[in-house]
């Protein structure tokens, strides 16, 4: 950093007559087509994921009721046999993999800058990539169900059901190189939110100072770094012994399937708790507000989150206890799967502890996060019975586990992307969403939610299996899927009313202002919504909770509303990884279309890999290639910068 | 890929994301490397010795381009060194000699490749063993790719002095692929002997 540079870091005045003009101009996305394509906003990026994870949960939904219909009665005939095993694995796939996390990474996009006192992402085009190409990864997947030919093997898709001879369609092809292509979306998305975090905090924004929420994200983005290539490899190898006729998985060719469960786990089981810890983050930052008070245990949030994800990586064979597996090896896996309760329950007894002490305010948010512990609690307990082998062997595909997984995907995902939305959304928009309507939504969704999930952990010790299409009568499980259906459409209707509530309070809704919570953390310093600079001026944060420090410490000790305007063109702070002191002032890059072409020509290659038109692939590979020479081509400093 | 964007955009030295950005890309493609050679001894546990081929891959060829390999890291290293003191020169001229070496690297695996008795239907070993080289191999080229743009942009004057940590960046991409095929040639060569 030059002297110069440090000066104009040390100003603590208030931002000069014009600034913001000025900054408006230098940050703001172009109008138009090109302009909307091109944009490497985080804020936009971060509303495109979320409304994107919106549509894709919508569909799952779609699907999953169609399912119930099919199992409300004994003996049905609404859909095929064959149709039934599209509609699991495609609801399946859509559900953890194109709405669970990619809601996350909506809302870390959204906020990460915010509450990190940045004014962008580390990498913004790069952030702009990963979204074009979790769409594109979507749309590949989705191409599957206009073809008639959508996944028919469940989301874990084990061989050698998955392999050609059994499964000779494009339906397996368009699993594998969708995989392939959202792993490069999670890949180069968790890049990003790492080194943002490591590098793009305001100034003293020590480790012990970051909010929750971006520890949660970080810690899954270092787990996705690691787990995601096997899910890719697995994919990729499955993709040569379907098409290329190599033999990794074929058992009677001399493969080994198992390699299959082992590669698909070592990547899923981690999946889970980073479908999960970052939302747990949204919950850590938000809970406090609406219980007036700081978070009660935050070192020890933090210890638990990083704990969670390590000791994720060491219990994948628990989903293979019935495989045939050594003795030695079960009993491991069982008792890390039994360790690892410990600290992913430390988050629960924090909020329990934070309401407890707290004053509490009762809106829907608090609503939501308050469901949200009791059916992590739920989801939890059920987990810790599948820990124990014997009690597994039963236990393995019944619809005990369906329940299970499903108390824990919506109760600690769901739940809590739904209360985030109440908090967020006067921020995303600047309106506040109908608490009435809320109320409603809620209780729906509550209620909905346990007649449809509570039931099956009875069904699944009755002995229902998992993934049949229909059932004989007098079983004993008639009532219970009647009432397992009607809780899943009362549930789909208060996933509706939340729809009509975004839908009325858009256009209706009471103005929110900056802080219409009262919140403490940095997100709410600006305005709602923010614009595209964020701040006028980079915050210098000296405290967990700067907007709460008069009443905390009775001084505000964090400056915010003062301090460096940096308008010398797009420009950002940088700052050291431990002890967030001012590193270097960053040049940001403009918005660029190169990202949304990649994304288009990688979509195109994967398109032609899956229909082996080598000569479209070859033209699609040159263009991927074209792409990224032209996204990466040094431009002059001068073109990017107004001053010297 | 597309993480190598990153130093172009930012300022000089180990104070550039750059440097973050790569070491995000080494770290994930370790991985991806970790679980290959994984796939490789899960095969060799539930097969032992019966796994390999009558015989197993020779030193003729790839110890001489292991040690070709290990000379382009240190040429690549002279690069960033160069190019940190700004010798636009010498950058150029350690860059071009680490060009070189690679691509003398990627013709004799192709040349390995060639003499093998089996290809990658024949049996779960020669699947693994074409997958996993051609995964490195993939690798080299996309080395050799970053590092002949670093040239151009050298030459072209598109790197500057307040740019040189790309040089580094690209090197330090460069030493990992180094590294990884240190592994594979333990894993491929050397342990099917022991």
């Amino acid at each position: 950093m030059t002297i110069a540079d440090h000066e104009r870091l040390m100003d603590e005045t208030e931002p000069v007559a014009g600034v913001r003009e000025k900054l408006e101009r230098i940050w703001e996305t172009e109008p138009g087509l090109i302009g909307w394509l091109s944009t490497v906003d985080h804020k936009e990026i971060g509303l495109r994921y979320i409304v994107t994870s919106f549509i894709f949960l919508a569909l799952g939904g779609i699907e999953a009721l169609i399912m119930r219909l099919q199992l409300a009665q004994p003996n049905q005939t609404l859909v095929t046999p064959k149709q039934y095993n599209e509609l699991f694995s495609l609801h399946g796939i859509t559900m953890i993999f194109l709405y669970a996390l990619p809601v996350l990474s909506g809302f870390s996009n959204y906020l990460f800058p915010l509450i990190l006192g940045a004014r962008d992402m580390a990498f913004p085009r790069l952030n702009a990539f990963s979204y074009w190409t979790y769409l594109a990864a979507g749309l590949l997947l989705y191409a599957s169900l206009a073809m008639g030919a959508a996944p028919n093997d469940g989301w874990f898709n084990y061989v050698p059901f998955a392999l050609t001879k059994y499964n000779p369609g494009p339906n397996m092809d368009f699993y594998a190189l969708g995989m392939i292509l959202l792993g490069i979306s999670t890949t180069v998305g968790a890049a990003n939110f790492i080194v943002t975090a490591m590098r793009l905090r305001a100034p003293g924004m020590t480790v012990s100072k970051i909010p929750v929420l971006t520890w949660g994200t970080t810690t899954v983005s270092v787990g996705n770094l690691f787990a995601v290539p096997a899910v890719s490899l697995a994919f990729f190898l499955l993709w040569l012994d379907r098409r290329f006729g190599t033999h990794f998985f074929g058992a009677m060719e001399g493969g080994q399937p198992l390699l299959w469960q082992h590669l698909f786990w070592i990547f899923a089981h981690p999946w889970v708790y980073v479908v999960v810890l970052p939302a747990m983050g949204l919950v850590s930052d938000a809970l406090p507000i609406f219980c007036r008070r700081p978070l009660v245990g935050y070192a020890a949030v933090i210890f638990g989150t990083i704990t969670t994800m390590i000791l994720g990586f060491g219990v994948w064979l628990h989903h293979m206890f019935a495989t045939g597996l050594p003795f030695l090896a079960l009993s491991f896996f069982s008792g890390a799967s039994f360790v690892i309760t410990i600290p992913s329950a430390i988050a629960v007894f924090a909020w329990i502890a934070t309401i407890w002490t707290g004053r509490p305010v009762i809106t829907t948010a608090f609503l939501y996060f308050a469901a949200f512990i009791a059916m992590f609690v739920i989801g939890g307990v059920s987990g810790v019975m599948t820990a124990a082998v014997p009690a597994d062997l039963q236990l393995t595909d019944t619809y005990f586990i369906v329940a299970h997984l499903h108390y824990v995907l919506i109760g600690i995902n769901v739940f809590a992307v739904l209360g985030a939305i109440y908090v967020w959304f006067p921020k995303f928009t600047g309106r506040l969403l109908s608490e009435r309507i809320g109320r409603w939504n809620f209780w729906l969704v509550f209620i909905g939610f346990n007649l449809a999930f509570f039931p099956m952990h009875i069904t699944g010790l009755l002995g229902m299996p998992r993934r049949i299409y229909t059932y004989p009568e007098n079983f004993g499980w008639d009532i219970a899927n009647l009432i397992i259906t009607i809780g899943a459409f009362i549930l789909a209707s208060g996933i509706l009313l939340l729809l009509i509530n975004v839908a009325v309070s858009l256009r209706s809704g009471a103005l929110a202002g900056p802080n219409p919570w009262d919140a403490p953390t940095l997100e709410w310093a600006t305005t709602s919504p923010p614009p595209p600079y964020n701040f006028s001026t980079i915050p210098t944060v000296a405290s967990r909770y700067p907007l709460w420090e008069r009443r905390l410490y009775g001084e505000a000790y964090s400056r915010v509303g003062r301090g460096p305007a940096l308008d010398k063109g797009k420009e950002a702070v940088a700052t050291s990884a431990l002890e967030a002191e001012p590193d270097t002032i960053l040049k940001m890059p403009e918005d660029s279309i190169a990202p949304f072409v990649t994304a288009c020509a990688m979509l195109a290659l994967f398109f032609a890999g899956l229909f082996q038109v080598w000569s479209l692939a070859a033209a699609a590979a040159g263009a991927t290639f074209l792409g990224l020479v032209f996204w990466l081509w040094p431009r002059k400093q001068s073109e990017s910068e107004g001053a010297p | 890929m597309s993480e190598a964007s990153a130093p172009l955009d930012l300022q000089a030295g180990h104070h550039a994301l750059g440097w973050s950005g790569v070491i995000m890309l080494i770290l994930t493609e370790a991985s991806l490397f970790i679980y290959l050679q994984f796939s490789y001894y899960y095969f060799v546990a539930q097969n032992g010795r019966n796994f390999f081929p009558a015989s197993p891959p020779e030193f003729k060829l790839s110890l001489p381009n292991t040690i070709i390999l290990l000379i382009s890291s240190i040429t690549a290293w002279r690069a960033s060194r160069a190019a940190r003191t700004h010798a636009r020169g010498r950058t150029s001229f350690w860059l071009i000699l680490t060009i070189i070496l690679g691509a003398i690297f990627l013709a004799v695996q192709f040349q390995e490749w060639a003499s093998k008795p089996f290809n990658p239907s024949t049996n779960a070993y020669g699947s693994l063993y074409f997958t996993i080289t051609g995964f490195h191999m993939a690798h080299v080229a996309a080395g050799l790719l970053i590092l002949f743009f670093l040239l151009l942009w050298l030459v072209m004057r598109r790197i500057d002095e307040r740019r040189e940590s790309p040089v580094g960046v690209g090197a330090a991409y460069w030493h990992f692929v180094d590294v990884v095929w240190l592994t594979v040639f333990f894993s491929l060569y050397i342990v099917p002997h022991l």
